[in-house]
């Protein structure tokens, strides 16, 4: 799960402090869901599956970007904010506020694209300035954080933009197989970055970076560039998140949409055991981070306790998962 | 000789089956300052951190005052007399001397902080050692050296019997720790005994009275400094006869063949602030050094050089085309490669592992596709380990598992499988034991009769003066003398270091 190199090499003696630290996510999983199919009433239902995976898909796709953020070092806070903005522009462009495009399929096409590269682009000026300004990223993409939700207000008037158009809603409703099409989606995104970071030269840079600058820097490693691209990345994924979002509501609120979200992202990141001072980073257990919490809250409120109860709960996980990540790091 | 004021005897210490100490033994009297000597590896670090509580012994005796002696932690240890000094300092840059100095200890009244005391207290202990400070300024505003006194200040305190130093002149220039050695044998004056852990041989003969050598996890020797020569300090050390073919100190020989063409000629370069003209050059096939004390900008022209900082005047040419970087990337386009003299600041990534430490800088040349070719990779890796012999348990071993000589061969393999034709070396063999400084000054040489060009940074002047065919020396950012092969001699470097012509 971990990023260990490629190159393979005896490996150190484990320690149950480094097992649990290494795989302790995944067991938690595992032993959540022997849990539920031992005692939450129709559990084991296509119905569940999907229900679980449909409201986890939109973290998962942000978080692998705040994984790729972190892993650099960095943190990105402007998530939920882009994916307002991306949010309110497709359905400007698909319900023809800005100009009227006749062929419903290239409205779509133009919209989705419209609301992506504006993110991305927004990701990048993050990046921009953490690098080229050298401003600490907790501060940088706090700017966008406090304005990106207000540029997305101002674009709607704050109006709640209403829509049925199922040729873009297929992103969120549509299934393939029997699986939702976010969710696909959000296994070939997990998958892709996986590998990334794994397999490409850009990956272990990124590594690199995080796990110590200087050295990256005079190694040859354009780091400033890098560092652009991967909050351009963190941008293009939650403006497809925010797309996701709207998709299943049938309704863009510039208010609501990515609520919150950074801090759903992080917790999943930190929970799968990548560190938070960058450096090491696994984006399987970004995934499992984002299950794991995901399920403890469908869990709670399958066995009839309070969403507000809830929050508590995965807040404990959060300090659970890190504290056991810090033990096994110092065993 | 009176009695001991420790004694620390046949000590052990296994980490789960792992044997860190076998039979360490050592004996420190009063008012003596006594160094500890060994290999990486040899133990010195785990005796030292029994003795301060921070392990804790699997069998032995440890008597401090004649007393049994046994601590759980570092702080019970200087509550109990014996303090620690450190390599790095731990302090506070941004709050004043004075805080820092009473940090974890602050004299209060009526439950406020009582500023005035504190303040007469860090003036008092900085006066024990001839520090002359302000103790409001900000601990950043003064240089590493300064800052390190007063973290050896704070350490002391006014309560030590015995203070541990580990290294402690490994920031310091030549001035700086003739300073701190005053420091030293005041302490010793005052009844203070010191137990001093150094490479550098010259510093313990400069100021300690007996030294304990240790290897492999057990005491191999205890002498009077005056009765033991070099060799014989650095035989025992290494548990061999030393092989020299050559009655010299460093593994260094003689060029085997002149110097080719010049690859690197840099005039009058200028920073604007730590160099102001400097010019030097560096042919294929040489070795030249880089002389100066700390300060006199050395680091800073390799800096320039690598374009890690921006030339404010002066130019540069290599293999007769202008030569300009604005990045490291710059410079490592045209054949260069910078080992910095921070190895753990700058140099290796810990996290990662030796394999991706050791491709760092191939990378972006590597593939173009962007993607890792992991067969190729691996026999990159394998073979520079099997040819600079680092010891590691594999290429997925993390590189801060290793020892500093290793993780050092790991970064120079770093720029050889560049195949670069310039490298500029910072401190190649800082802070690493004996041994693998020996095989890495034969590595640079041998790099060097094939045709590398190397321009050497280093602190020992005898590693300068034997290792290097031509040595430039700075003294204030400035470029003083350029010494050739012929009048090559510690004279020479050093008079110029000290009192060479303003150019």
């Amino acid at each position: 799960m971990s990023d260990r190199t490629a190159a393979g090499g005896a490996p150190r003696p484990w320690s149950p402090a480094r097992l649990l630290a290494r795989f302790g996510t995944v067991i938690a999983l595992v032993l959540l869901l022997i849990f539920n199919f031992a005692v939450t009433p129709n559990f084991a239902t296509w119905q569940t599956l999907n229900v679980n995976l449909t409201q986890v898909c939109t973290i998962v796709i942000v978080a692998v970007g705040m994984t790729l953020v972190i892993a650099t070092g960095g943190i990105d806070l402007s998530v939920g904010s882009l994916m307002a903005i991306s949010g309110a522009i497709a359905p400007m462009i698909f319900m023809g506020k800005i100009v009227q495009i006749g062929n419903i399929y290239a409205a779509v096409t133009l919209a989705i694209l419209a609301g992506i590269v504006a993110t991305t682009l927004l990701g990048a000026f993050n990046g921009w300035l953490i690098a080229r300004f050298r401003i600490q990223p907790i501060v940088a993409t706090l700017v966008l954080f406090i304005a990106g939700r207000g540029i997305a207000q101002v674009m709607t008037n704050g109006n709640l933009q209403v829509f049925r158009v199922p040729e873009f809603q297929v992103i969120g409703l549509g299934r393939i197989a029997g699986l939702p099409v976010q969710v696909i989606v959000m296994l070939v995104i997990v998958a892709i970055a996986t590998w990334v970071l794994r397999r490409t030269n850009f990956g272990r840079s990124v590594l690199a970076i995080g796990g110590n600058e200087r050295a990256a820097r005079l190694s040859g490693i354009a780091t400033d560039r890098i560092k652009i691209a991967v909050y351009a990345i963190s941008g293009l994924l939650a403006g497809f998140a925010g797309l996701v979002v709207i998709a299943i509501n049938s309704a863009a609120d510039a208010n609501l949409v990515g609520l919150g979200m950074e801090l759903d992202a992080i917790a999943a990141v930190a929970v799968g055991g990548t560190l938070l001072l960058g450096g090491r980073a696994t984006i399987l257990g970004t995934l499992a981070g984002a299950l794991t919490i995901q399920l403890v809250r469908y869990t709670l409120l399958a066995n009839g306790v309070p969403d507000a109860a809830a929050l508590v709960v995965k807040a404990a996980i959060i300090i659970l998962a890190v504290w056991v990540q810090e033990r096994g790091r110092t065993a | 000789m009176p009695a001991p004021l420790l004694t620390m005897h046949g000590i052990a210490k296994t980490f789960g089956g792992i044997t860190a100490l076998a039979d360490a033994s050592i004996e420190v009297a009063p008012a003596e300052v006594h160094a500890l000597i060994g290999q990486n590896g040899a133990g010195k670090s785990t005796l030292i951190k029994v003795l301060t509580g921070y392990h804790r012994k699997t069998s032995g005796t440890v008597t401090f005052h004649g007393r049994p002696f046994e601590v759980a932690s570092p702080r019970a240890a200087q509550e109990a007399g014996i303090s620690t000094i450190y390599q790095e300092i731990n302090l506070v840059p941004q709050r004043s001397v004075a805080e820092n100095i009473c940090l974890g200890r602050e004299a209060r009244r009526f439950g406020l902080l009582d500023w005035p005391a504190m303040r007469a207290e860090a003036q008092r202990l900085l006066a024990r050692f001839n520090l002359r400070v302000d103790v409001d300024r900000a601990l950043s505003h003064y240089s590493t050296a300064t800052q390190q006194m007063i973290a050896i200040a704070r350490a002391i305190g006014f309560s030590a019997e015995l203070v541990i130093m580990d290294e402690p002149t490994s920031s310091l220039d030549d001035r700086e720790a003739q300073t701190l050695f005053e420091v030293i044998r005041g302490l010793r004056a005052d009844g203070v005994s010191v137990l001093f852990v150094s490479h550098r041989l010259d510093e313990l003969y400069e100021v300690c009275d007996r030294v304990t050598i240790m290897r492999d996890g057990r005491t191999v020797k205890v002498a009077r400094m005056a009765e033991i020569t070099r060799l014989e300090l650095v035989s025992t050390m290494l548990g061999r006869d030393v092989e020299r073919d050559h009655g010299k100190a460093t593994g260094f020989q003689a060029a085997a063949r002149a110097p080719g063409a010049v690859l690197l000629k840099a005039e009058h370069l200028c920073d604007d602030r730590f160099v102001r003209d400097v010019s030097l050059s560096v042919a294929e096939g040489e070795i030249v050094g880089l002389a100066g004390l700390l300060g006199s900008g050395r680091s800073e022209t390799a800096r320039l050089i690598f374009g890690d900082a921006a030339l404010q005047g002066g130019r540069m040419v290599v293999d007769g085309k202008p030569f300009a970087p604005s990045e490291p990337s710059d410079a490592i386009r045209a054949g260069m490669g910078f080992c910095t003299e921070d190895r753990k600041v700058e140099g290796i990534v810990p996290d990662m592992s030796v394999a991706d430490n050791m491709m760092l800088a191939l990378r972006p040349a590597f593939g173009r596709s962007g993607i890792v070719d992991d067969a190729r990779q691996t026999e990159i890796v394998e073979r520079f380990i099997r040819q600079l012999g680092i010891k590691c348990t594999g290429p997925g071993q993390k590189i801060r598992e290793l020892s500093g000589g290793n993780q050092q061969k790991v970064l120079l393999a770093r720029w050889l499988a560049m195949s670069p034709r310039l490298l500029i070396l910072d401190e190649p063999t800082r802070g690493i034991d004996v041994g693998a400084k020996d095989e890495i000054q034969r590595l640079i040489r041998s790099l060097a009769d094939e045709g590398l060009a190397v321009l050497m940074i280093s602190s020992e002047l005898e590693e300068v003066v034997e290792g290097a065919d031509r040595v430039f020396v700075l003294r204030e950012g400035l470029g003083v003398a350029d010494i050739s092969h012929d009048a090559l001699t510690e004279d020479a470097v050093l008079s110029a270091m000290a009192e060479g012509p303003h150019v």
